[in-house]
Parts: C-alpha cells; sequence; structure tokens
C-alpha cells in the first residue's frame, strides 16, 4: 500500500469536529435536509430486512455463503457497465448494475454448490475460492473500465466500499420494497423457514420441497444483498447479515422474538450509523454501521441475562461458591462426627487445644485468602458460622445445613452404590458430581428408593479419613 | 531484456514468493476445514496495518508487519472466543469479527486520510504488483555487489523472507502439523497441544497474508492461500504430493495470471494492461474449476467415464453369461431376443458389436452362439455368480429365492484374490450352485 | 451405481405376486450405496399390517439407512419401495417419522409445543399460519408422551429423554398409519422408555403399524411383534416368537461377512477409481 507522509504530528491529533447539538438532533430526526434523512430512511430499512433474513441465513448455516455472493457481484456491475456503455444505455442506469450484479451473484453461489458436492473440498474452501476469484475478476473489469479513459468507474468502486452519500428518493424506495417483501414473506414463509432450519430431514420425510423453500430463503438473501451493495458496499454486506442475528440470539430462546430484536438491531445500526457517518466527516456510513452492530454483538455477548459471557462466568461461579460451601460444611460434620460431637445448641470445633481454623480444612487446600475470606463472609451471611478470633463456631443452623447435606451425600452413596452398581472406592466422588444439584424432589424420590424417611443422616459407607484428601472440584 | 529485469521481473518474483507461502499454507487450512480462517485473518490485518501506522506514524515495514500480526491472532482468538463461550456456530462468528475488523480498518484509514497521510483505498483492493520496480546495474558484473543487491524491492525481499519462514515453519513442525490436522485429540494426548499448533498456525498465516496482501490486495490473497491447496485435493491424498503440486500450481497461476494480466490485452489490441492482481485470482479459480472437471482420477469427466466403461464391461458380462445359460440349456438366441433382454439396448448393440468384432461371439445366420475364447470368458463369469450364490446361502444366511439378483451384482467383481477367498470361504468347492446348477 | 440396471426399473410392484397391496410397506430388491459403496444389498421385506416391528442388527448394519431410503431420504441405486401399493409420493400424508435425536441442533431457538407443532405444517400447509386448534392438538399429543408441562419450554432445557418424547409426540401430531422411528430408545431413561412403549402399545390399538430400529435385544420380545433383521441384507424376518431365535441372532451379529465387505470395497473402488 503506498504511504506518503507529510506531516507526523498530525497522526496523533486525534480529535474530531465535534457537531453541535442541534445538527445531531436534526439528523437523528430528518430534518436535516432531503437527502440525508434519505440516506438515514434508506439504510435503516435496510438494516431491518437484513436482520430478518439474516435470522434464517445464520439458523440455516448458510451466513457466509452471503458473503460469496456479495463478492461475486463485482464483475457483474463491471460487465452491466460495459455491456451498458457499449449499447449506448446510461451505463450507471442502476437496475442495470444490480440486474449484472444479482446475475453474477447467483452464479458465484451455485458454482459454490457445485464444487462443495463433488465431496473433495469443504464448502468453506469452495466459498473462499468462489469469492476471491471472482472478486478478482471483477478487479479485473473495474481495470479495464479505467483504462478505456472514460473515467467513470468512480461511480462504480463505490459498490465496494458503500456510499450512502449517493443514494437516490428512488434507492430509498427500492430498499423499502425490499424490506417490505422480506418481511411480508417472512411472515408467511416462518413456519416453513424454521421447519427446514430445525430438521431438514423431517421436513423432507414429510413431503416438503425443502430445495423449494432454499431457494425462496436465498432469493430474499440476495435481494437484500444487492439492495445493500449501494449503501454499505461489497466488502461490508456481509455484517448486516450476521452480525444482528448473532446478537439477538443472545437474548432470546424463541424465534419470532429473535427476529424481533435482530430487526431492530439491525434497524438501530442502520439509522445511528447513517447519521453518525453524515455527522462526522470521513466516516464512512457502511463501516460505521458495521462498527455500531459490532457495539450490539459485543454488549450482547456480554450482558444478555441467559446466554451472555458475563451470565455464564457468574453462574459458573455460583455454582462452584455452593459446591465448595457443601463440602465445607460436610467436612465440618465429619469432623464433629468423628470427634464424638453432640448436637448441641452451638458446637465448637476444635474445642481446647485443637483448634482448626478454616484455613486447614482440606476443602480448603489450594484456595485463594480471597475465597476463603469470600466463603467465610457467605456462611456466616447465612448465619451458619459465628467467628471468633481463636476457632470457627457452627450454629445450629449450620449444623442443621449441615447434616442435611452429609444425608444428601451419602443416599446418593447409598444409591450408587446398591442401584448403579458403582464400587464403594468411588461412590464418594460419583456422589459428589451429583449432589451439588439436587433438588429437592428428586432427594424425596431418593429417599422413597432406599425407603428411608426423616432426617437422620446415615452411617458414612467408606472410611472417613478419604474425604478429607478430597480436592475441590 | 532491461525492460524485463526492471518491470516484468520483481513483481513476477515477488507475487510467487508470496503464492508459495500462501500456497503452502493453504493446504493446512484446507485439510483441517479452516479454508475461511485465511479470509477472517485477511480482512482483520486490515485495522492492525492502519492503526499500527496511525500510532507510530511510520511505514517502516516492521512495524505495520507487527500491527498486523497482532490484529490477525487478536482475531483467530475473538472467533474462537465467541464461538466457545457464544454457541455462535463457527462461520457466523468469522463473519461477526472479520466484518467488524475490516469496518474498523476502513474508518481508521479514512481518518489517516484525514489527515493528509495518502492510504489509498484501492491499494488495499488489488495490491501494489504494478509498482514493484528495480533499477538492475548495465553490466553484468555489477549484478551481485552489495549496493545493487540493496536496490532490491522491498516487496520482493519481504516476500522471499516469509516465504523462507513458512518453509522453515512447516519443516520443522511437519509431523505434529500433519498429525494434529488429522486427529487433534490424539495429538493433543501425545504433548503436542493441537490448540498452541493451531495458533502458531495463525500466527505463520498471518505473517504470509501480510507480506502478500501488499502485493496482491486483501481480498485477492484468499484466493492465494486457497486456491493451489484445493486443486491439488484432486490429484493427490498424500500430503506431501500435495504440498508439492501447491507450490507447482501457485506457480502457474502466477505466471499465467501475470501474462495475462499484463499482456493478455495486447493480443486483442488493446493498449493498456488489466489488473494483474485480480487476474492471479482468477487464474486460481480457473485451475480449481479445471481440476475438478479434469484431473485424471477424481475429475468429474474422468469420473464419469470410468463409469461408463464399468457399465459397459458389466453388459458384456451379462451378454456372455446369458448365452453360455442359454447354450448349457441347450437353446439358442437370437440377436432382437438378446436385445430385448436388457434395459438399454443401444447400449446392448454397442458391447455386442465389441464382442463379435472382439471373437468372443459368432454370429451365423440370426443365431449367436460363443466361440471357445468367448465361452471360457463366460464360464468365468458364471462360475463367478454361482460361487457367490452358494457363498451367500451358505456363509451370508440370505433366502434362496433372493441370491440370483444379488450374485448378479457381485460376480463383476471378482478379483483373483477375491475369488480365492470365495473358495477358501465356502471350505469343499461345492460343484452345484443353490439352484442345483453345475458350477463351471 | 447406475450400471446394476439391467432391466428396466419396475414402475409398480402390483404385477408381482407374491405382494400384497394392504401390506403398509413393501421392499423389493432395494440396494442402497454410500459414496457408491453399497451398504444394503438387495433387500426385500414386507411389513405385516397392524403391528409394531422391530429392525435390528450391529452398528452400521443399515439399519437408519434403510428406514430412509423408505422414506426418499437418501438415493437407491436400486429397488422399488411402495406404501399400500402406491409411491411414497402418493402416501406421504400416511406416514411418520421420528429422526434420530442426534440429527438435529439442538440449541436452536424453539420450544417444545413448537416443534410438534411441525407435525402439523403438512396439513396446514404452504404459507398459512398455524391455528389454535393445531396447537391444541399439539398439547394433546404432548400429553401423550407425558410431556404437557414442558409445553413452553425451550428445547435445549430439556433432558435427552424428554427431547426425544418431543420428537415421538411430533410424529403424533402427524397422524400417521405408518410410523418410521430411529432409534427412539437411544440413551433415554426410565420414564421416557415406559412413555414411549405405552405410544407403541397406543398406536399399536389404533390398528397402525410401527416401524422402530431398536439396538436393546433384550426387551424386542416384551415390545414387539414382529422383527426384521438386518445385516447389510435380510437375515430374517417375521412373528418375533418365530424368528427371533439365538441362531437367527448368531447370524446377524456374527461379525461382519468380511467378502461382502471386500467386494463392497472393490465396487466402490471400481466406482470411484481411487487407487
Amino acid at each position: 500500500m503506498s504511504l506518503t507522509l507529510s506531516s507526523p504530528s498530525s497522526l496523533v491529533d486525534l480529535s474530531f469536529q465535534v457537531p453541535t447539538i442541534s445538527a445531531i438532533f436534526s439528523v437523528l430526526t430528518l430534518h436535516a435536509g432531503y437527502n440525508a434523512a434519505i440516506v438515514v430512511v434508506g439504510t435503516t430499512l435496510l438494516g431491518v430486512a437484513a436482520g430478518i433474513i439474516g435470522v434464517f441465513a445464520l439458523l440455516r448455516e448458510r451466513a457466509l455463503m452471503a458473503d460469496a455472493l456479495a463478492h461475486s457481484a463485482l464483475p457483474g456491475l463491471g460487465i452491466a457497465f460495459l455491456v451498458g456503455t457499449a449499447l449506448g444505455i446510461d451505463g450507471k442506469s442502476l437496475p442495470l448494475l444490480l440486474c449484472g450484479a444479482t446475475l453474477f451473484g447467483v452464479l458465484g453461489t451455485v458454482v459454490v454448490q457445485l464444487l462443495s458436492r463433488l465431496r473433495r473440498l469443504h464448502e468453506d474452501a469452495a466459498i473462499g475460492v468462489v469469492l476471491s476469484s471472482f472478486f478478482g475478476l471483477g478487479i479485473v473489469v473495474m481495470s479495464i473500465i479505467q483504462n478505456s479513459g472514460s473515467g467513470e468507474e468512480g461511480g462504480l468502486s463505490h459498490f465496494i466500499y458503500g456510499q450512502t452519500a449517493a443514494l437516490q428518493a428512488r434507492d430509498a424506495f427500492l430498499t423499502l420494497g425490499a424490506a417490505a417483501l422480506t418481511v411480508i414473506a417472512s411472515t408467511l414463509l416462518l413456519k416453513e423457514f424454521r421447519l427446514v432450519c430445525f430438521d431438514e430431514e423431517f421436513a423432507r420425510s414429510d413431503g416438503w420441497r425443502v430445495s423449494r423453500i432454499d431457494l425462496m430463503m436465498m432469493t430474499l438473501v440476495v435481494i437484500v444483498t444487492v439492495i445493500g451493495l449501494q449503501s454499505v458496499g461489497i466488502l461490508l454486506i456481509i455484517a448486516l447479515l450476521v452480525v444482528p442475528p448473532a446478537a439477538a440470539r443472545f437474548w432470546t430462546e424463541r424465534l419470532p422474538v429473535m427476529i424481533g430484536v435482530s430487526a431492530a438491531i439491525g434497524g438501530v445500526s442502520g439509522y445511528v450509523g447513517a447519521s453518525l457517518s453524515a455527522l462526522f466527516p470521513r466516516f464512512p456510513a457502511g463501516a460505521v454501521i458495521v462498527v455500531v452492530a459490532g457495539v450490539f454483538f459485543f454488549l450482547s455477548f456480554a450482558f444478555a441475562p441467559a446466554r451472555g459471557v458475563v451470565a455464564l462466568f457468574v453462574r459458573r461461579f455460583l455454582l462452584r461458591t455452593r459446591v465448595t460451601e457443601d463440602h465445607l460444611l460436610r467436612e465440618l460434620y465429619e469432623r464433629l462426627e468423628q470427634s464424638n460431637g453432640d448436637g448441641d445448641s452451638l458446637l465448637r470445633i476444635g474445642e481446647g487445644s485443637r483448634v482448626v481454623s478454616l484455613p486447614e480444612l482440606s476443602t480448603y487446600r489450594g484456595s485463594t485468602p480471597f475465597a476463603r475470606w469470600l466463603h467465610r463472609m457467605l456462611l456466616q451471611q447465612k448465619g451458619y458460622l459465628t467467628l471468633t478470633d481463636r476457632s470457627t463456631l457452627l450454629t445450629e443452623r449450620g449444623y442443621l445445613a449441615a447434616a442435611r447435606k452429609v444425608q444428601n451425600h451419602r443416599l446418593w452413596e447409598e444409591y450408587l452404590l446398591t442401584h448403579a452398581d458403582i464400587p464403594a472406592s468411588h461412590v464418594d466422588s460419583s456422589a459428589d458430581l451429583v449432589e451439588h444439584t439436587l433438588s429437592p424432589e428428586v432427594v424425596e424420590k431418593l429417599k422413597r428408593k432406599l425407603r428411608q424417611r426423616g432426617t437422620a443422616v446415615p452411617e458414612s459407607l467408606h472410611p472417613l479419613g478419604s474425604a478429607f484428601e478430597r480436592e475441590v472440584p | 531484456m532491461i525492460d524485463f529485469l526492471s518491470i516484468d521481473l520483481p513483481p513476477l518474483l515477488a507475487a510467487l514468493f508470496a503464492a508459495i507461502s500462501c500456497a503452502l499454507l493453504g493446504n493446512y487450512l484446507v485439510l483441517r476445514k479452516i479454508s475461511l480462517m485465511g479470509d477472517a485473518i485477511s480482512h482483520s490485518v486490515l485495522p492492525g496495518v492502519v492503526v499500527a501506522f496511525l500510532l507510530s506514524g511510520s511505514r517502516a515495514g516492521g512495524v505495520m508487519f507487527l500491527g498486523a500480526a497482532i490484529a490477525g491472532i487478536l482475531s483467530a482468538l475473538l472467533i474462537e472466543g465467541i464461538r466457545r463461550f457464544g454457541k455462535v456456530e463457527s462461520g457466523a462468528s468469522m463473519g461477526v469479527v472479520f466484518s467488524l475488523f475490516f469496518a474498523v480498518g476502513i474508518i481508521a484509514m479514512e481518518q489517516a486520510a484525514a489527515r493528509s497521510v495518502d492510504l489509498d483505498a484501492d491499494c488495499l483492493l488489488h495490491g501494489q504488483l504494478e509498482s514493484i520496480f528495480w533499477y538492475p546495474p548495465l553490466e553484468l558484473s555489477r549484478f551481485f555487489s552489495w549496493s545493487t543487491l540493496a536496490l532490491i524491492p522491498s516487496e520482493v525481499v519481504i516476500a522471499f523472507l516469509t516465504m523462507l519462514l513458512t518453509i522453515g515453519f512447516l519443516k520443522l513442525f511437519s509431523k505434529e502439523l500433519l498429525l494434529s490436522s488429522f486427529d487433534p485429540e490424539l495429538s493433543t494426548s501425545l504433548g503436542f497441544s493441537s490448540t498452541l499448533l493451531y495458533q502458531l498456525l495463525m500466527v505463520v498465516v498471518a505473517c504470509a497474508v501480510v507480506a502478500s496482501f501488499r502485493i496482491v490486495g486483501s481480498i485477492l490473497v484468499i484466493s492465494m492461500l486457497i486456491s493451489p491447496a484445493a486443486s491439488a485435493r484432486f490429484y493427490t491424498e498424500r500430503m506431501k504430493t500435495q504440498l508439492v503440486m501447491s507450490v507447482f500450481f501457485a506457480a502457474i497461476t502466477v505466471f499465467c495470471g501475470y501474462t495475462a494480466g499484463a499482456f493478455g490485452p495486447l493480443l486483442f489490441g488493446y493498449e493498456h494492461s488489466v489488473s494483474i492482481a485480480g487476474m492471479i485470482a482468477v487464474s486460481g479459480g480457473v485451475l480449481l474449476v479445471f481440476s475438478s472437471l479434469l484431473a485424471p482420477q477424481r475429475g468429474v469427466l474422468a469420473r464419469k467415464w470410468r463409469q461408463r466403461r464399468l457399465a459397459l464391461a458389466v453388459r458384456s458380462d451379462d451378454i456372455l453369461a446369458l448365452l453360455y445359460r442359454t447354450e448349457e440349456q441347450g437353446g439358442h438366441l437370437s440377436r432382437s431376443k438378446l436385445l430385448a433382454h436388457f434395459f438399454l439396448p443401444k447400449r446392448t448393440a454397442h458391447v455386442l458389436r465389441q464382442l463379435l468384432a472382439e471373437g468372443l461371439i459368432e454370429e451365423h445366420g440370426v443365431q449367436l452362439s460363443l466361440t471357445p475364447s468367448g465361452k471360457a470368458r463366460a464360464e468365468q463369469c458364471v462360475r463367478s455368480h454361482r460361487l457367490w450364490e452358494s457363498y451367500l446361502v451358505e456363509t451370508a444366511a440370505v433366502d434362496r429365492d433372493h441370491v440370483h439378483p444379488m450374485a448378479e451384482r457381485l460376480e463383476h467383481f471378482n478379483t483373483e484374490e477375491l475369488e480365492g477367498a470365495l473358495e477358501q470361504a465356502l471350505g469343499e468347492l461345492p460343484t452345484k450352485d443353490p439352484h442345483g446348477k453345475e458350477i463351471p | 451405481m447406475k450400471l446394476f440396471q439391467h432391466q428396466p426399473e419396475l414402475t409398480s410392484l402390483s404385477d408381482r405376486p407374491e405382494h400384497s397391496p394392504e401390506s403398509p410397506l413393501s421392499v423389493h430388491s432395494v440396494t442402497v450405496a454410500y459414496h457408491e459403496k453399497p451398504v444394503l444389498w438387495d433387500i426385500e421385506y414386507e411389513a405385516p399390517r397392524h403391528s409394531l416391528i422391530a429392525i435390528v442388527g450391529p452398528n452400521g448394519a443399515g439399519k437408519s439407512t434403510f428406514i430412509k431410503a423408505c422414506l426418499d431420504l437418501i438415493p437407491r441405486a436400486t429397488g422399488l419401495v411402495e406404501f399400500w401399493g402406491k409411491s411414497y409420493r402418493d402416501q406421504r400424508t400416511r406416514i411418520g417419522y421420528v429422526p434420530q435425536r442426534e440429527s438435529v441442533d439442538w440449541d436452536f431457538p424453539i420450544s417444545a409445543e413448537e416443534v410438534v407443532c411441525m407435525g402439523r405444517y403438512r396439513k396446514i400447509g404452504w404459507f398459512r399460519p398455524i391455528t389454535r386448534s393445531h396447537r391444541e392438538k399439539a398439547l394433546e399429543c404432548l400429553e401423550q408422551v407425558g410431556m404437557e408441562s414442558f409445553a413452553k419450554r425451550q428445547i435445549n432445557q430439556l433432558s435427552g429423554g424428554q427431547q426425544q418424547r418431543v420428537f415421538l409426540a411430533r410424529a403424533l401430531a402427524q397422524e400417521a398409519e405408518l410410523y418410521f422411528m430411529d432409534e427412539p430408545f437411544a440413551g433415554v431413561d426410565a420414564a421416557t422408555e415406559r412413555s414411549i412403549v405405552g405410544v407403541l402399545e397406543q398406536l399399536k390399538g389404533e390398528g397402525k403399524t410401527v416401524v422402530v430400529v431398536h439396538h436393546d435385544l433384550s426387551t424386542v420380545p416384551e415390545y414387539f411383534d414382529h422383527v426384521l433383521m438386518l445385516n447389510a441384507r435380510v437375515i430374517a424376518s417375521g412373528p418375533v416368537r418365530e424368528v427371533f431365535t439365538d441362531e437367527n441372532l448368531k447370524k446377524t451379529y456374527g461379525g461382519r461377512l468380511s467378502l461382502l465387505e471386500e467386494v463392497g470395497e472393490a465396487i466402490a473402488r471400481a466406482g470411484r477409481g481411487v487407487r
């Protein structure tokens, strides 16, 4: 890449020209002139349409096919231009260009399908080759146009990175039409699309023409892609089809909701992206739209309640805490049991000179001081422990809780020993695996199964010493 | 000559070196079914280059290289993280990450341009192959002096070094890479962590992509990565051969692409050359299509031809066997009866003509009969058929009524080995088949 | 595999004397090849009416392949399959299918009820939305498998057995007369197993026919009344009491037939032309 450098000092100057509040307001409310309004409306609609059909493309695992489609459209644009010019029509007429783009885009996807049907190549290799070769052909055609001296290829290269500024009223109407078509078709075909996305084999056995449903789906993808070429560009249109649905997936487990969320994210990205691009100089709309959608994606990825990573880590952490807590209580109980502790209201662990402080417990071996502190705090919070400066005291409540845990554990051990044929030497660790996730109903069932009622704690089935060597999972 | 040395040779060499490193690495991408990681990395490299440039203010190769490599690795990690923790299908997580990186790159580039830095967006797409020049010395004796070597364009040098790096990496890790591509779990259990190898591979791919995208542009480099390896898949099953072929194909695509781009248009009386990088990518695609159609054994045409030949062989066996059985029962067969017996009479007529020409069948008036040599062939066939019938009934527990059509299928594939095994499986050789007919 | 067509393909089985048009499923001379290697050889089978039929055989014997070939899900190299004397295409509405549980992505954003509704899609037809009556039918089917309280549950929150029951309910919603079930008992809990058996009994009581790929030999006599023993070819078929014998089992499970394997490879090689 050719870089010529005028003054290095300007590079570190990262300040922007901050637009005034009123300018922001007028763009966002579509009052910044007819053209700006059209750009914003057009890209918003495009975002909605791509967000909807993208959901199905994603669930059908055809997302990258759309990328191949978009890249393959480039030679179509160039050839349509050349043919148009040769025939004396305006080479830049949009319908002509879009026809060329559609033709080559579809041709590209057909080649991908044919190549991957040969079984020597995985589909993604076919996609990669088709995508880059067709794009290469496009570059060649563009260089021919450039060299022909008409100087008109400038209009075409907008299609690569997208150029929202070039949007006109008819383009907005075209986008509106495409968006409306996508919404209507997706509503009518929701059930069919859902069927093939979820269980293609069943669909075929039930007599549905899967290829026909796929064809309709791909047609919508093609329409949205081609319409989006002008504003978002060949290189980035894939993002509008993939990013909003992928983001929406984090929020919901229901398809209609997912479609709605995806459409909303797509629409808002289009709206915000186009507005930002209008407000700041040299922020190409296509890229800004994608970045806004990307922000939505990463927010969803991190913070969505059901499937986000933060929620995932919190859940994992809570489970770990509960497991350690269970182990801790059980170990305390078992120590008491061994030292013939009785069920007094307040039990002392490590009486007299034999002070057992929590960090010495085997459950705690290898854990960090912070984890020890945290667990102690949590157990204290629940009223299971009271801490004096020299020893740790188990309260009545704590004792009962511990008894319950031990009962649980031993019931499982017994069940596994008698019903699941797991050897005695292994029941302890096997019971460890299951006991923490038990619901009260299951424990009740277990008791019935083992004809054991009440809250009595059964005897341990194995020497307790082994329990102290237990590691924190 | 001087023209060639200064105008054509440097870009050719640069493209060749770049194509070779890409093609070698591409083999592993294709075999691991992660071809699109190459795509993702080449898209992601853009922000790395631009941001490194914006931050450092220098266009030194090293800094930009570092930025690109970091971006490439970051994107690989991010794709994996999103796939694993977000449960997003891998294609989609690639799409999300690389398009986002690319978008950031475009914005950063525009911003750089705003600061009166000439970062040309188009160069990103077609590279700058055409602008690689070398001024060779006029006398031969000065060719190998330091001052001449220092004038070699940096693109050529970097591409060459990357090629050495790639070859070195692949040599060093050849068995580990092969193992982890084929069986990642075994590889990890043997102590070659497949994730580590994967990351290493991605680093080297990122390096190769960075070195090449200055030459052919960021989209077209994908073709260099995948096409040669994908084409080689149609010729061989062996890794070594595959690697060698991919290098060979890389060279072919570069030469064809260069010739077509630089000189092709002149042949049509067109005075300008067209984008060479584009042509290299196109020739990669054309190569793959050609290979898939014409490769000697795995190509589509070869397969079709083989199937046809096989069908003819089967039909000729069937005709001979039919004649044999008819004659065995003392009957005769006319041409028209024979044709009516089989599906696709045209094929039967064709095969019959061949058999007559080979002297396996004679025609007396309208009656067809086997010649002695034809009889021997037919015996072979009928024997194979009846042996299979016996085997199916005795060993495979197939119902007596159903063995005939099944044996009809199997009889054509008896090799000597298989026949020996068949005889062995039957123990004492039966003289009659399950229908009570004699085994010749 | 076209090369095996010696004679014009049969278009109907009606002219075959041993064929009875009342049989819900008749399979004639079906050969199936994967990647040009035959995995099923000349299958000949006629299913009796109103019965529960188990298909048994070792791993890789082609049990699932057999079902899929019947349902036109994979191409047959040769042969013909008829349902009540007509082609699959004509009788599609009378046939239900329970695929293997592993065949779908259970992380899909869909609820149990919506999955079961899929069984009604054929009856609803193109473009029309799912109406309340269909939803009620779906709920009814879920109830039959004891899953009504999980109707709104996301499928990825269900246990393996529950997922299997959802699939079963979907097939019930198809209201078919002949059912194909691919390994419905694989890896399910006891409650699910009981529920599936209950459904099978009920279907039989309604005069329907069910063909089940089954892997647990010990329960075959208890659950089924007919059996088809398969190992790349039909070993035996008929009432459980008659054909489910030690001898036949030994034939079915007595290892692979190395020669059949070998010639299969030879055919595949000839077709593929590799090496």
